[in-house]
């Protein structure tokens, strides 16, 4: 415990780092998500497959392997780079992979919400004359995204944690310093329940507001 | 599944809606073929199309030396910690629902510990952990195991409280009125029908551990990330193409355990084995299977 309260501006600057990052890779793979999902159910064949092989690839791929990519392949083979100095560059890439490998689960869980809308609503809406744009705003995505509260709130706890990965892209956050505390010697089990114990602050919170969110939003069937 | 997606949103198209289909397929295919381009190009200028960096895939020697133990590594990792984490699940899922406070409450405590902190802190924990404890040098398959037991297993354990929760409450209570006891309800009737509700969710959590076990680069492993992706290109400098096959091997695996969870799923719906309906990963941990 000495550890974590003499190192404690160290441990604050881990987290401060993982809060950031979460924040910053959910909005992105929100938004990615968004257009994925779109693109999942669209109209077009050729969207549909390109949307379907994007999920599949990430979806399956480990993000282990996927943080790797961008810092070895994207940033050292490829040398396509966001900035030049090394902390900001490797921050942006974290961001990259962390919701390049979000998006895919963004997508299944809006694509899934807009599944559960019952087959009635799109066929009451297409048969009072609205077009697809409009049943879509109107009838079905305020449906679809009460059912997807729940899910998009698992997917945001999942990568709270995921970003421990990020560590492979030799960025400072939470695990990074914790890995270097107890290399330091500096004792393990205090250390790590002190760090647990962050994440739990974290990611429990989150968990139960999504829930109770998703309970309150819900519609009766 | 696209067909069930889209019967959703749009009716069998006339004139003006094929026309305007056909120019978003148009923009579709412009802007993929752009994405493509760019990445072709991005590719060919830094010479990744060179074919002796792709040529150590087509050398079985490759395969036999390096990616084959790596999977090995993989697979047993995740097979053993899935086994693991099936008893934890049994253990941890059964102690959520008993009468008993004392034993419902820490259950409790452990399953939701587990899932709130992340693989790699259990990963780290358990490597260093050991050696400052009792002095053991923990290889690094211990840890991995260790680490995605019990997240696995905690995972798990929700599976297994709402498989039980999912047989109709008629059964137990026509259990009991024939006078068996709490635990041949659970032994004879629960489980037996829960068991096979739950098959798809444990299905599908194999594919979460088989990718966490890639995991097991950061402190070494000798997984089929750490042979294909950091010996591989050591020997060949083919950095790019490694990543390609070796996502490939691992979409390969995953599609295929995906795909006989869906098999599952269909198949004990159709079941008249059980009374519960299939419990799915998704409707259990709120979400997708996200796994690290």
């Amino acid at each position: 415990m000495d550890a974590l309260l003499s190192n404690l501006p160290q441990v604050l600057d881990g987290f401060w780092s993982t809060i950031r990052l979460t924040v910053m890779s959910a909005i992105c793979s929100l938004i990615l998500g968004t257009v994925l999902a779109t693109m999942r159910v669209a109209p077009t064949p050729v969207l549909r497959g390109a949307g379907t092989f994007y999920v599949n690839a990430l979806r399956n791929t480990p993000l282990t392997l996927v943080l790797l990519f961008c810092s070895l392949g994207i940033s050292n083979v490829l040398q396509l780079n966001f900035s030049d100095e090394p902390s900001m560059n490797g921050y942006w890439f974290a961001i990259l992979g962390l919701s390049a490998y979000t998006s895919a689960f963004v997508c299944e869980a809006i694509r899934s919400g807009i599944n559960t809308v019952p087959l009635g609503q799109a066929e009451a809406a297409r048969a009072v004359g609205l077009t697809f744009l409009q049943s879509l705003r109107l009838i079905i995505l305020p449906q679809a995204f009460r059912r997807v509260v729940g899910p998009l709130g698992s997917v945001l706890v999942a990568l709270t944690k995921n970003t421990t990965v990020v560590i492979v892209a030799g960025y400072t956050e939470a695990a990074f310093v914790m890995n270097e505390m107890i290399y330091e010697g500096s004792g393990t089990v205090g250390i790590f329940l002190g760090f647990a114990l962050g994440f739990v602050i974290l990611t429990l919170p989150t968990g139960f507001f999504f829930t109770w969110l998703a309970k309150r939003l819900a519609v009766g069937q | 599944m696209s067909s069930s997606a889209t019967a959703v949103l749009f009716d069998a198209p006339g004139p003006r809606a094929r026309l305007r289909n056909n120019i978003l397929t148009l923009v579709g295919v412009i802007i993929i073929l752009g994405v493509a381009y760019f990445v072709w190009a991005r590719f060919s200028e830094a010479g990744q199309f060179d074919s002796k960096l792709w040529t150590p895939f087509l050398d079985p020697g490759v395969w036999q030396g390096m990616i084959l133990p790596g999977l090995v590594g993989t697979l047993s990792a995740a097979a053993l910690s899935i086994v693991l984490a099936l008893l934890c699940g049994a253990v941890f899922g059964l102690g959520r629902l008993s009468d008993h406070w004392w034993i419902r409450w820490p259950s409790g405590v452990v399953v939701e510990f587990f899932r709130a902190i992340p693989v790699l802190l259990m990963i780290f924990f358990a490597q260093a952990g050991a050696f400052e404890l009792f002095g053991y040098t923990m290889p690094a398959f211990t840890a991995v195991v260790i680490g995605l037991t019990l997240y696995n297993g905690s995972v798990l354990a929700e599976v297994f409280k709402a498989g039980i929760l999912a047989v109709p409450k008629g059964q137990s209570e026509a259990a009991y009125s024939l006078g068996l006891r709490k635990g041949g309800v659970l032994r004879l009737i629960l489980l037996p029908q829960a068991v096979t509700a739950m098959m798809p969710a444990i299905v599908s959590q194999m594919v979460v551990a088989l990718k966490d076990s890639a995991l097991g680069y950061i402190i070494s492993y000798e997984d089929l990330l750490n042979t294909g992706f950091r010996q591989l290109p050591n020997n060949f400098g083919n950095l790019v193409p490694a990543a390609i096959v070796i996502s490939l091997v691992y979409i390969v695996l995953n599609l295929a355990l995906t795909y006989l969870a869906t098999a599952l799923e269909r198949r004990s719906r159709r079941s008249r084995k059980s009374t519960a309906k299939p419990v799915s990963l998704a409707a259990v941990t709120g979400g997708t299977s996200t796994g690290e």
